[in-house]
């Protein structure tokens, strides 16, 4: 039986909507990151996100099946459509909370589009498979740069902990599940979120730890992103300096 | 393979140093394999020695391997 395309739709939206919602917000920092090499590779990450967007909205707008593209699904969207996860919406706050939060993100990110790389879904496999690669290097930069200044100076450790603390109630939102994560596991086509909090658990205690960093305590998680129940406030402001050339000049182009 | 050095960059250590070479110098496909080395252990001529390391090499056109004749069927060298 094939699966439910209104809920395939869903699943792509969650995903082009996470990287493209993040991929902007690290897109913030060109020209302003503390030092050159820092400023180079957080434009390179957001590069790497933004194209990731392009193939999973790109899929989306196919499957939703009325003629729009990557770009429209984009730019031509209000706050209450977008599905990703509010971790990702989050301001950027200093240099510290910037890379905590694309720690805890490609984190989670690696570990899922490993997993889609066996997608029963050919497209979603093949666009897991090549944005694998660029999460493995994601979070190999954002593990040693948490580890950097969780265990540097007293100045960045405390940073660092309190970016952790702001950030951490935020990540339960990735391992929710409702009917869509029910359809898409059912049919292979992607994991159960929920399967996938072992193995964050295990790599984010173990840089952590070595980042001297701990884990705040408490279980509230904060949620409605992927569900579209709700964005924080700061999504909206993002959208309008995102989406403003569109907004003002329709299809404008290169 | 030869490595070409392409520029100089800042990091806090070694493992860093590859990474930011990897995000500033290889954006535009170049890159097959990285080495870095830090500055305090690199031992470079003086410009001021150019003239004794360098200049007696010029007058040597012999040294070159340009007048022998290639066979056709060596190809390239």
């Amino acid at each position: 039986m094939a699966v439910d395309q209104g809920k395939l739709l869903e699943f792509l939206l969650r995903m082009g909507d996470n990287t493209l919602v993040l991929g902007h917000r690290v897109s913030e920092w060109c020209g302003h990151a503390p030092v050159l090499e820092e400023d180079i590779a957080l434009a390179n990450t957001a590069l790497d996100l933004i194209g990731q967007t392009q193939f999973w909205l790109g899929y989306a707008a196919e499957v939703q099946g009325e003629g729009r593209t990557a770009d429209d699904l984009a730019f031509l969207r209000d706050a209450w459509d977008f599905r990703n996860v509010l971790l990702v919406e989050l301001p950027n706050g200093d240099f510290g909370q910037t890379l905590m939060r694309q720690f805890l993100f490609d984190a989670w990110s690696s570990i899922i589009l490993d997993r889609l790389t066996a997608s029963s879904d050919p497209r979603v496999a093949e666009i897991a498979g090549k944005a694998a690669k660029e999460a493995a290097y994601h979070v190999e930069r954002s593990s040693d740069t948490v580890i950097g200044l969780g265990d540097g100076t007293e100045e960045s450790h405390k940073r660092m902990q309190a970016a952790l603390d702001y950030l951490y109630p935020y990540v339960g939102e990735l391992f929710e599940s409702d009917a869509v994560d029910a359809a898409m596991t059912e049919e292979g086509i992607a994991p159960d979120p929920a399967s996938l909090r072992a193995d964050y658990n295990a790599l984010v205690g173990k840089v952590l730890a070595e980042a001297t960093l701990r884990l705040p305590e408490g279980a509230y998680s904060h949620n409605g992103g992927r569900t579209g129940r709700m964005h924080t406030e700061h999504l909206g402001h993002m959208l309008t300096q995102m989406q403003w050339l569109q907004r003002a000049y329709p299809g404008a182009a290169w | 393979m030869s490595h070409r050095h392409v520029g100089s960059l800042h990091a806090p250590d070694a493992e860093m140093a590859i990474k930011n070479a990897r995000d500033v110098y290889t954006r535009r496909n170049e890159g097959v394999s990285i080495w870095v080395v830090e500055a305090r252990h690199i031992t470079a001529t003086a410009p001021g020695e150019k003239g004794p390391l360098f200049e007696p090499s010029e007058s040597k056109v012999y040294r070159h391997p340009t007048f022998f004749d290639i066979p056709d069927e060596v190809g390239h060298m």
